[in-house]
Formats: structure tokens, C-alpha cells, sequence
């Protein structure tokens, strides 16, 4: 659409103006007319409105959380519980989606028929069935599994039963915030030194030394390994992965798993095939040909769609609530809402939480496409 | 390719074959081979493979819930008017045949509802099954698809407020899973709507799917727009089109056939969305389905309750990729203008 010629007010532009206008008193209109009705509906039904419920004690009791949390903690440790929980199982959901993704991805291109239909099959058939029900489905066949007592063994360090996965436990001496700490540190360091390096020469060598001095810290914190031990109706020591948590992070993985491998696809198959073949031309080894021709460009094709399908798997993660997995939704939406009946204000708190996702990561999609477009050669 | 390679082909997919029966066999055993397919009670089942007793006893249930036995013909002839009105916009060069065919809308929902002293009325409440679903995708497809278009000329708008207003709308409907959307619908919309206007559930949820789908087709039409050129627009406004004139037989055509592909993508998505709706206590398929599991007599059932869910809508969404797919191989026979 064009712009009418500036600063001079013709009929058109008042036109404009004054439509514009007429839409925003509408909306004003309609807004106070229902806050109206909500406040008059709020005191006809004696609920409290404001976000004072935030500092109550919370009363119930959450079956799993990341974060330590007893019932007399406030509505808002609630809500960072469900927050911790939401994106646990989205990192958890992602890291094996984007394996699955990549992996049936490059075999939807490969020449070989047989791999090509079994990702084909794979694919069809994770896009084409509704997330809840394959998340019911998942948790239906999971609680098929066996009792405690006839486990099925995991090369003799974890086991399966209806009651989830029970897996080996690393004991750290510092606790596990510290380890977590220490980890992510060693990433940004390493980061910091393929930023700021004088040379590839002295990056290699800062690198080797500084993974050395992680392995070491690694063995040090490391105090031991817990495995489960089947005792009376259940089993003791380690780690589990509940019922819900697995069959959630299974569904997403595998739902979204199916999507990232089509836009796996499309990226390798968006590389003109003279650039591959122009890099050979040039003497570049296959291994090159892909690190510095064929992946840095399907990565830009490939980069804004697997972003929106990561925030899809965030979003995706609220069907917790169906297997009963508390994250953000479940908690907020479900177990505070009805003890509280704010509706307004813990729906608000939810989509408040979902914007700023959103918004997160466009804008990091938006910034990342604008530093690659400086390297754009059209 | 050499015969040695050729030999070696056909050994990796008789092996792959070999391996996919290996894994398949027993799962098909289970679902098709040991299958029971009849009876009124678990016990009635071989519990060597599935029971799909329970689909074939509560078939009338899964197919349209609790409406009224005998008048399950009028949900079928609804479900078949639906389509059947919209028809002609599918058809190149005749949709003003729609406003003819628009009618049977009307007729489709006088079959559904009943009343005006013609059919018994019938209250949304016995709606059901995956007539329900079907009945959900379709008529919030049929209101979501002119909300999109007009949400994406809003976004693209000349006019800054419309512009700012449209896009904090998109990007907000986006950014919501649809789950709080449906809450929202089931608990927010009665507390800031006075009761005669808040409808009942089920319609709440209804424009709450509509407007939230919107959001996601007014994108699939702004990408559409965006890939027609500016020349186009020129061209009509040089050949004496007003802005309007413009729009409706220049730019929207081409747009949305460039859109064709991501809008059936979003249609798609409409329908498997319709298989949440039961998390607000409304008896679609899945709904029917934990209600029967719940039952004594099918107690235990849920994975062969919740495979069909997962087949059914498996068949309906894949179905639909497909038609499109040939669909659209049609379209792009056809002479496109040159841009």
C-alpha cells in the first residue's frame, strides 16, 4: 500500500485519521465494557482481584519439581516451579528432536530408497497425528509396561517399569548447581576463545588446554555414581524419569522431530548443487566441501523455520496438563486458577510468560539474520 | 552404476525390508492378527492382541456422541452440506456460484440444531464424536480464513494504528498455546461477558479456536502478499483500478494461491487442533473415548482407545495432505500471470 503525500492535510489523510480514531474509541469501548462486567461479576461471586494471591502460601503439593518446593511455599514459588518444569522438558524435548530431525532429515536426501521410505513413513506419520492423542498414546502404552518387580533391566545399571525410568545418579561433590555453573562456564569460556583468539593456531592450543583443565575439574567434583536398587514395591537411589515426564518428552520429540526433519530437507536441498560442486572444482576435500560451503548456507535457509518450530515445542510442552506433568500451565492455569478463581490474572501471568519466549527467540532469529546478511552474496 | 553396486543395493533393501518385518510383525499381530473385533465387555477379549470391541460396541457414540439415535442422518447431512456450499469457490471462474450454494449453510445448520417446528431441536450438548471434530474444523475454517485475509491486509496497512493493532494481535495469538486460549475461553469469557452473550462451551470454544487459527492464517496470506509484485499493483492502478478493484482481482487472487500450500498447512493444523477441545469437557472423539475407558466394562483399554484417535485423525490429516498435494500439482498447470 502507498502513503499519501505528507503534510498536507487532504480529505484522504483525513479520512485516515479519522477511521483510525473510530477503531481505537471502539476498542477502548469494548474493553471498558468488559472490564465493567468483570468487576461487577467479581463482586456479585465475592473474589479478590490484584495479584496479592501471589504472596499466599500455595497449600498443595506438586508431584515433581526441579526446584526444592513444600506446600508452604507462596503461589509465586508455583510459578517458577511450573516455569523450571515447562523448560526442563522443552530442553530435554529439543535436544533429542533436533537429533531426530537431523538424523531423518539427511536420509530423506540420501539416494538409497530403503532409509529414504523409512523416513518418509517416520515423517508422515509424526506430522499427521494430533500431539495430545500421541502424548496419550505414549503414556497408555508406558503404563502397559511392568511392575517394579519384574523391571525390565538396563544393562544392569537402569531400569524400566510402569513407575517411569530409573537410571544411575553422578553424585557431585560441590552439589549440582555448582556442576551446572561450571559447565556453562566452560562453554562461554570456550566461546569467548574462538571470539578473541590472535590466531586458529593459539585457539586450538587454548582450547586443548582449557578442555584438559575441565576433564580434570570434572573428575575432581565427581564424588561417585548412584545406582537404583530395587527395594520393597519400588526402587531406591538414582535418578527417575516419571511416567509423564518421559511420555511428554518422548511425544514432543518425536512430533517435533518430524517437522525439523522436513526443514532439514529443504535447507540441503536449497544449496545450489554447483556450489558443492564448484567447491570440489576448487580442490576442497567432501568433509570441506560441507563445513565451509554446503552447511553454512543450508544453515541460513535453515535457521528462521527451526526457530519457530523450537517455539512451537515450548509452546507444545503446555499439553503437559494432559498426562499430568506440572509445568506453567498445568500449575498456573489448572491447580492455582481453581483454587483462587483469578482467572484474569493467572491466565495473564501464563501468556505473559509465552510472550516473552516468543519475543526471545524472534529477536534472536531477527539479530542472527541480520549479522548473516552481511555475508550475503546474491 | 556397476552390477556390483546394483547387488549390493538390493541386499541393503532386502535387509531393511527384512529388519522393518522383524520389527513390524509383532505390532501388527497385536493390532490386526489377535484382535478381537467384537463384544460387550473386556472380558469378552483375547488379551493376547487388541480389543477393538469397545470402538464397534460404542460406534454410534464415536461416530456423533449422544445425539439423539435415529437422527444421526442429520449430522451426516450436515457434515456433507458444509463442503457442498463452499464448493464453487474451489471451482476456477465459477465462485459466484457460492452465493447461490451459501444457502445450504443454513440448511446444514437448521439439520444440526432442529427447531423452527420442522425437526426436533437438538442442544449442542449432545453434539459428539468425531462429527464434532469434523464439525468444529470445518465451520472455524470457514470464519478463520476472511478473518485472516483481513488481519493481513490490517498488518500491511497504510494506516499506523491498524498496522499496530494487527500485528500486536498476530504476534500475541501466536505466541499463546492454544490450551490457555481454551481455557481462557471456558473461564475468562463468562466472567467479562454478561450470560446471554457469553453462548454456551461449546460455541465459546469455537470462536476461540476461529480466532486464534486467524492469527496463524492471516501469516500463511501476509507471506502470499508479500510474494506479489509491486508491478502488478502497478500495472492495475495504470490501467484505472481503484485500491479496492485492485485487491479483489489482482492482488488477492495471485496471493492467495502463492499462500494455497501454507493455508491447507494451516488447515491441517485446525483439525488436529480440534483433538484438544476435550481438555474443557466437551465429548469430542478423544472425549467419547476417555469416557468409555472410564467404563467398567472397557476398563484398561486406554492404548487400543487412544490408537484409533491417533489412526482416525492420522487418516483424515494425511488424507487431506495428499488431496492438496494433487490440488496443487493442478494449479501450478495452470497459466500463472507473468509477474
Amino acid at each position: 500500500m502507498t502513503r499519501p503525500p505528507p503534510r498536507r492535510l487532504t480529505a484522504a489523510r483525513l479520512a485516515a485519521w479519522a477511521w483510525q480514531g473510530l477503531v481505537l474509541v471502539g476498542l477502548a469501548a469494548v474493553l471498558i465494557w468488559a472490564a465493567r462486567n468483570g468487576a461487577a461479576n467479581l463482586r456479585a461471586s465475592g473474589l479478590a482481584s490484584g495479584f496479592d494471591f501471589l504472596g499466599r502460601a500455595a497449600g498443595f503439593d506438586i508431584a515433581e519439581s526441579a526446584i526444592a518446593y513444600s506446600p508452604r511455599d507462596t503461589n509465586a514459588k508455583v510459578f517458577w516451579v511450573g516455569l523450571v518444569n515447562t523448560l526442563r522438558v522443552s530442553a530435554l524435548a529439543a535436544l533429542l528432536a533436533t537429533a531426530l530431525g537431523v538424523g531423518f532429515g539427511v536420509a530423506l536426501r540420501v539416494k538409497a530408497a530403503a532409509p529414504r521410505a523409512i523416513a518418509r513413513g517416520y515423517v508422515e506419520l509424526a506430522r499427521n497425528i494430533p500431539l495430545p492423542i500421541l502424548l496419550l498414546v505414549l503414556y497408555s502404552l508406558l503404563a502397559m509396561a511392568p511392575p517394579p518387580r519384574a523391571a525390565i533391566v538396563l544393562f544392569g545399571l537402569g531400569y524400566v517399569s510402569n513407575r517411569g525410568l530409573y537410571l544411575p545418579r553422578l553424585e557431585w561433590r560441590w552439589g549440582e548447581g555448582t556442576a551446572l555453573a561450571g559447565a556453562l562456564l566452560a562453554l562461554f569460556a570456550l566461546a569467548a576463545i574462538w571470539r578473541w583468539a590472535a590466531s586458529r593456531r593459539a585457539a586450538w592450543v587454548l582450547t586443548f588446554g582449557w578442555l584438559g583443565f575441565c576433564g580434570l575439574a570434572l573428575v575432581l567434583s565427581l564424588s561417585g555414581l548412584e545406582r537404583p536398587r530395587p527395594q520393597g514395591f519400588g526402587f531406591v537411589g538414582g535418578g527417575v524419569l516419571s511416567p509423564p515426564l518421559l511420555s511428554l518428552v518422548a511425544a514432543l520429540a518425536l512430533y517435533s522431530g518430524g517437522y525439523i526433519a522436513e526443514v532439514v530437507r529443504a535447507a540441503l536441498g536449497a544449496v545450489a548443487p554447483g556450489q558443492a560442486e564448484a567447491a570440489q572444482a576448487l580442490g576442497l576435500s567432501p568433509a570441506q566441501t560441507l563445513r565451509w560451503v554446503t552447511l553454512p548456507q543450508a544453515l541460513r535457509v535453515a535457521a528462521p523455520p527451526l526457530a519457530s518450530q523450537y517455539l512451537n515445542l515450548v509452546k507444545n510442552a503446555s499439553l503437559a496438563i494432559v498426562v499430568g506433568y506440572p509445568d506453567l500451565v498445568a500449575l498456573f492455569g489448572g491447580t492455582v486458577l481453581n483454587q483462587t478463581g483469578q482467572a484474569i490474572e493467572t491466565l495473564g501471568l501464563i501468556l505473559a510468560f509465552y510472550l516473552v519466549v516468543s519475543l526471545t527467540i524472534s529477536g534472536l532469529i531477527n539479530l542472527w539474520a541480520a549479522r548473516q546478511a552481511r555475508w550475503a552474496v546474491r | 552404476m556397476s552390477r556390483a553396486a546394483l547387488w549390493a543395493r538390493r541386499l541393503a533393501l532386502a535387509l531393511g525390508l527384512v529388519l522393518l518385518l522383524v520389527l513390524a510383525a509383532p505390532a501388527l499381530r497385536w493390532l490386526v492378527w489377535d484382535a478381537t473385533w467384537t463384544g460387550q465387555s473386556r472380558a469378552a477379549c483375547d488379551p493376547a492382541g487388541a480389543c477393538w470391541a469397545m470402538i464397534t460396541a460404542r460406534a454410534p457414540q464415536i461416530l456423533w456422541g449422544f445425539y439423539p439415535s435415529g437422527h444421526g442422518w442429520r449430522v451426516v447431512l450436515a457434515l456433507a452440506l458444509l463442503p457442498a456450499g463452499l464448493a464453487p469457490l474451489a471451482v476456477r471462474g465459477r465462485a459466484g456460484l457460492a452465493l447461490l450454494t451459501a444457502p445450504l449453510g443454513a440448511v446444514a445448520c437448521l439439520a444440526l440444531l432442529g427447531g423452527a417446528r420442522l425437526l426436533p431441536s437438538v442442544p449442542s450438548a449432545y453434539w459428539g464424536g468425531l462429527s464434532l471434530n469434523l464439525i468444529i474444523g470445518t465451520v472455524c475454517a470457514i470464519f478463520a480464513l476472511p478473518l485472516g485475509v483481513l488481519l493481513a491486509l490490517a498488518r500491511r496497512s497504510g494506516l499506523p494504528v491498524i498496522r499496530l493493532l494487527a500485528t500486536a494481535y498476530i504476534e500475541t495469538a501466536r505466541a499463546a498455546p492454544l490450551i490457555v486460549v481454551l481455557f481462557a475461553a471456558a473461564v475468562l469469557v463468562p466472567l467479562l461477558v454478561p450470560a446471554p452473550l457469553a453462548l454456551d462451551k461449546l460455541a465459546r470454544a469455537m470462536v476461540a479456536i476461529t480466532l486464534f487459527e486467524a492469527a496463524y492464517m492471516a501469516e500463511a496470506v501476509r507471506g502470499g502478499l508479500m510474494a506479489v509484485p509491486q508491478g502488478q499493483r502497478e500495472a492495475a492502478q495504470a490501467l484505472g483500478l481503484g485500491p479496492m478493484r485492485t485487491l479483489v482481482y489482482v492482488v488477492l487472487p495471485q496471493a492467495l494461491r502463492t499462500a494455497a500450500p501454507a493455508l491447507v498447512n494451516s488447515f491441517i493444523g485446525l483439525l488436529k487442533d480440534t483433538s484438544l477441545i476435550y481438555v474443557i469437557g466437551v465429548l469430542d472423539l478423544t472425549g467419547v473415548l476417555r469416557n468409555a475407558v472410564s467404563d467398567f466394562a472397557w476398563q484398561g483399554l486406554e492404548p487400543e482407545a487412544y490408537i484409533f484417535v491417533g489412526l482416525t485423525f492420522w487418516l483424515l490429516c494425511f488424507g487431506l495432505s495428499r488431496a492438496s498435494a494433487v490440488l496443487e500439482r493442478r494449479f501450478q498447470a495452470a497459466p500463472t500471470p507473468i509477474g
